[in-house]
């Protein structure tokens, strides 16, 4: 049997590396489709699950980075507990979002990863989530000022959102882990 | 039975309800809990979606303080759940990539229903038991993260799963046959995606009717709530309530529903307090 070596563009071996490095094998594809058909987000996408993985294996980084596919991926699993070839298709999800961001790509769905940085601010803040403070500073930077606004009162209402931070004590441990100590080693 | 217990942030907060009926069902079922000093934040689906470095160190440091304690860790929220079971599984496998030294603790990970649901717990909620829940027909829905990625998660049967079933069962409810019990209703989207996680979350509630079950019930915090609250955006006559596991099974081993407890939910919770009552009825009628 004739087989052949797909060679990506010389800049896009680092991402091929990368995900090599992380045990996620997007050559191993061979576009059955399982995992777009089960993704519970694909009429949301603008790649389908299975050309996110293509185009992995291609070391198609940029369509890739831009795309609005990896930032409406949920992270549910189901595509990659359902891969034939075990191909870890939402550690690839996690490959390309962390990538886009290094990179400072402008994301192709912005409210997306800007509540992951209100979110994890307020754990690098707090050492746990403080909905309250995360919600308001989701809703000033994101502009959308009045959305969900009578949920979040009825959930205040409740009692199930605590106007005060959940501190933890040692908030200089969770500082050094979002410091990036231990990145030095080229991660 | 001795657990150190990891609550996570959800249980501080939105599903503080959760953590409570949790700790209660455990002291009644002769668990005691542990709660793990000073624990953080799992980092939840935010942090290992954009930053591997932080999503894993961060549960990481949750492990290594549980490991001064060395009992099994209990985790009633299916997203640390699953955060802590990645981060073990990466420190076992590579702990000098993480610059940690051995890591050698055997502590268990382990998710609220599938210890709910072992032979034992079910045989000792049965004999406790005050009041079923009269074939009340529910819904179990169990979601994503306590399921998935089984090479994470250890779970066998992560298509089928049967604890909330046989929980349920258990309590004198009937568990229905539906569709989309380990569907994702995209709870680390609804704030920035509100419209997706109607789509997904009004899939989820028509599912539910089709298969005629006048409630839910789940192990997810996120889940919980995001049903709930997202049913809200919804045009329907009636929305359906979403119980916790140990929710029902305190209900079940107290013989009563808690006003307090119903007014706790986003939509009515009413089913609850009326399956019990005819359970009350049925009782009286008997004797």
């Amino acid at each position: 049997m004739h087989t052949e070596t797909i060679s990506p563009k010389e800049t896009n071996k680092k991402l091929l590396a990368k995900l090599e490095e992380r045990g996620i094998d997007v050559q191993a594809c061979y576009q059955c489709g399982r995992c777009s058909a089960g993704c519970p987000i694909t009429e949301f996408f603008d790649l389908t699950t299975m050309q996110v993985v293509r185009l992995a294996a291609y070391g198609m980084e940029e369509t890739l980075l831009n795309s609005k596919a990896i930032w409406l991926c949920a992270a549910c699993e189901t595509c990659a507990s359902r891969c034939p070839n075990d191909i870890e298709i939402a550690g690839l999800m996690d490959v390309l979002r962390e990538l886009a961001l290094r990179k400072g790509i402008t994301p192709a769905e912005p409210r997306v990863p800007l509540f992951h940085q209100c979110f994890l601010g307020s754990i690098e803040r707090w050492g746990r989530a403080y909905e309250v403070g995360l919600i308001a500073g989701y809703k000033m930077r994101s502009k959308d000022f009045t959305g969900d606004m009578k949920l979040g009162l009825k959930m205040f209402s409740k009692g199930k959102l605590s106007l005060m931070p959940h501190s933890i004590k040692a908030k200089g441990e969770i500082k050094k882990i979002f410091s990036g100590k231990g990145k030095e080693y080229e991660r | 039975m001795k657990l150190s217990y990891y609550p996570g942030c959800s249980l501080n907060g939105t599903a503080l309800d959760y953590d409570k009926s949790v700790r209660e069902v455990c002291g009644r079922l002769g668990i005691e809990l542990v709660e793990i000093d000073d624990w953080n934040c799992c980092g939840a689906s935010s942090a290992h979606m954009t930053s591997h470095e932080v999503g894993m160190r961060l549960p990481m440091r949750n492990l290594l303080l549980a490991a001064r304690l060395g009992h099994d860790i209990l985790v009633p929220c299916a997203a640390c759940f699953q955060r802590l079971k990645a981060a073990e599984k990466s420190l076992k496998e590579d702990p000098g990539y993480w610059d940690l030294g051995p890591y050698s603790a055997d502590m268990k990970i382990i998710h609220i229903s599938s210890l709910l649901a072992s032979q034992d717990f079910l045989e000792l909620i049965k004999q406790h038991m005050q009041m079923a829940l009269s074939d009340l027909p529910i819904a179990c829905y169990y979601g994503c993260l306590s399921l998935r990625h089984p090479k994470i998660t250890g779970v066998e049967n992560f298509e089928q799963p049967r604890t909330l079933e046989r929980i349920v069962e258990t309590l004198g409810a009937r568990p229905v046959g539906w569709s989309h019990r380990t569907e994702c209703c995209s709870g680390s989207l609804t704030m920035a995606r509100p419209d997706i996680a109607q789509t997904l979350v009004g899939d989820i509630v028509a599912a539910v009717r089709r298969a005629g079950a006048k409630a839910m019930v789940t192990d997810c915090p996120m889940c919980q709530a995001n049903v709930e609250g997202r049913q809200l955006d919804l045009d329907s006559q009636h929305y359906l309530p979403v119980f916790f596991a140990t929710e029902l099974i305190s209900a079940a081993l107290n013989g009563r529903y808690p006003e307090k407890q119903k007014k706790l939910h986003l939509v009515s919770a009413d089913v609850l307090a009326e399956a019990m009552q005819t359970s009350r009825q049925n009782r009286e009628d008997r004797i």
